[in-house]
């Protein structure tokens, strides 16, 4: 996968592409480890990536911090956010949780359609990349490429790492069977509450480079649609696979950017995407291939 | 006349606008109930339903000259019909499995149903005139009461109350609460359960249809009229807790109310006062107002 990344702008693929598809790809892996991993369906992640990418931009663009600064601040925010709303959430499960989540999302998003420093419907505009550490110009294209993809091998590295701890671990038996691991004295709540959190800031983290790098954050992030689009992703992918989310990610911006001159087809091609994956293939790509080469990928 | 420093003609006016809104609301939610009671499925289509119902009415009128009486009757139909073969030919398939398939489902429907109006209608708005008969109004002295608003939250109270009263208090209503409680005994004593499930279904995306119907001549007619309404339905069903019929019409009504009110007093709150009320309830009473731990 890195060998894919580094060498893809080389290839000719458009290195803002490729970008996007990163931070996607990031906040894609967030959501599934808690969905995939915590067994927990959030259906308001999109608060994360949004909300952090108001941080992001109104901290760099207002206070003049340098990019890492206000990506940094910004992740500390939506960790704070998480914790918050996660205390919440996590008090009901399944669909519940599901609809809990989406009301607090939308609480942010009507949030920032009227806090006066969202600047509403135009979004937060202009924001400038600035210079990383105050020496690397991130408006060099090749700069700011490295500087996501650092971003990314390092959120998806933590991941991984969280995935196959004592933690990760845990977390896979309360979502397998959580009377038991209660039963074995592990206090569910906290483990889900602790996993809520990390998802939350790697999402954050993802949502913040978003805005640094297309130099705006805007309302579309926090809509509920940015929610069910990573529910998507992580579904196209495979839910529970490492690898799956940055394979959806990848398939669903591409399908974006390919099919964006048929306007609202493209909700429709997503719906029927989303029906068949429920309906034919509930293990994804990657997880179909993991089943069919009996690995777990 | 003032009351606490408000005009009352505003007052009463926002008002009005609340209880409009909670007959909505509670219409919405309680077929969502019902839904969700028999079929554990939170039906994230039922705002592209509702939607369908006011696109019903209007085609109904344009296409076909039938007027709102007639639409009040057929579009519930006809979308209900939708929903059982939905439920026939996708939703059934998904029983066995995690409620969540269910839910994701559902979203993709709602897109599909969704973009497939956009194609057709485009995003902006169709007006939907107020049948003859409802036009005008009364004047109450202290306000001015439209005839049709009035009509719309007589009419929505009145199917509430009905639906609560057939699965509450009638034979019928008895053999749905038990299939959900035990579906298999039930199909022992030679109750045709899928069958049931799937007409419940209908009934409730009938619900929603009609509710889109009474909508159509007050908001206007389009694509996304129901996408953003569903996620405040989620947060009255959530408040009112999941599954329960009077909780869903009372916080409905209530809380449409509520959120009049604080267009009065403080308007900025009046887009979140619903998601800060469902924050509050979590904390003290998890499983809703009306809901029964389980």
């Amino acid at each position: 996968m890195m060998v894919v990344l580094i060498a893809a702008p080389f290839l000719g693929v458009y290195p803002v592409f490729m970008m996007k598809v990163m931070c996607f790809a990031l906040f894609a892996c967030a959501f599934n480890l808690l969905l995939g991993f915590g067994g927990l369906l959030s259906f308001g992640h999109a608060m994360f990536l949004g909300g952090a990418g108001y941080a992001a931009a109104h901290s760099a663009k207002v206070w003049g911090f340098t990019p890492e600064l206000a990506v940094l601040f910004a992740t500390a925010c939506t960790a704070a956010l998480g914790w918050v709303t996660g205390l919440l959430a996590i008090r009901r499960q399944g669909i519940y949780f599901a609809m809990i989540t989406l009301a607090l999302a939308q609480m942010v998003f009507f949030f920032s359609l009227q806090a006066p420093f969202t600047h509403g419907e135009d979004g937060i505009q202009a924001v400038p990349r600035g210079k990383l550490f105050g020496l690397i110009d991130l408006s060099q294209p090749t700069a700011m490429y490295i500087f996501v993809l650092l971003i990314f091998v390092i959120g998806f590295a933590l991941i991984y790492r969280i995935v196959h701890s004592p933690f990760g671990q845990v977390l896979q038996a309360i979502r397998e069977n959580e009377a038991r691991a209660i039963s074995l004295g592990y206090d569910a709540d906290k483990f889900k509450h602790r996993a809520y959190v990390l998802s939350a800031t790697l999402s954050g983290l993802a949502g913040a480079t978003k805005a640094i790098l297309f130099q705006l954050a805007s309302l579309t992030d926090v809509h509920w649609g940015m929610s069910g689009e990573v529910v998507l992703m992580t579904l196209v992918g495979g839910m529970g696979t490492i690898f799956g989310p940055v394979v959806g990610a990848a398939v669903i911006v591409t399908m974006q950017n390919y099919l964006a001159e048929l306007g609202a087809w493209v909700t429709v091609v997503q719906g029927v995407i989303f029906v068949i994956c429920v309906l034919l293939f509930r293990r994804g790509i990657v997880g179909e291939i993991g089943n069919w080469l009996k690995k777990s990928l | 006349m003032d009351i606490f420093g408000i005009p009352v003609q505003a007052l009463m006016g926002q008002l009005l606008i609340g209880l409009i809104n909670g007959s909505f609301y509670a219409l919405l939610s309680l077929g969502l109930a019902v839904i969700f009671g028999l079929l554990n499925i939170i039906n994230f289509a039922h705002g592209a339903f509702y939607m369908m119902g006011a696109f019903g009415a209007y085609l109904l009128l344009n296409k076909l000259g039938l007027n709102y009486w007639w639409a009040l009757l057929l579009s519930p139909i006809i979308v209900g019909a939708v929903g059982v073969v939905l439920e026939r030919t996708m939703l059934k398939r998904l029983y066995q499995l995690d409620h969540l398939y269910g839910l994701l489902l559902t979203f993709g429907l709602a897109l599909i149903i969704q973009g497939l109006f956009r194609n057709e209608f485009g995003s902006s708005g169709l007006p939907y005139a107020i049948p003859a008969q409802l036009s005008g109004g009364q004047n109450l002295g202290f306000m001015f009461l439209p005839n049709y608003r009035a009509w719309v939250i007589v009419a929505s109270l009145v199917v509430c109350l009905l639906t609560w009263y057939v699965i509450e208090h009638t034979r019928l209503g008895g053999y749905l609460r038990a299939a959900t409680e035990n579906p298999q005994l039930v199909q022992a004593f030679g109750i045709n359960v899928p069958r049931m499930i799937t007409l419940t279904f209908g009934f409730g995306v009938g619900l929603a249809a009609l509710a889109g119907v009474m909508a159509a001549p007050i908001y206007q007619v389009g694509p996304l009229m129901g996408a953003d309404l569903i996620i405040v339905v989620f947060a009255v069903v959530v408040i009112g807790g999941m599954g329960s019929i009077m909780g869903a019409i009372v916080t409905g009504f209530g809380l449409g109310l509520v959120e009049g009110l604080t267009k009065v007093f403080y308007p900025e709150a009046s887009t979140t006062v619903i998601f800060v009320i469902m924050t509050i309830v979590l904390l003290l009473r998890p499983a809703g107002l009306f809901g029964a731990e389980k």
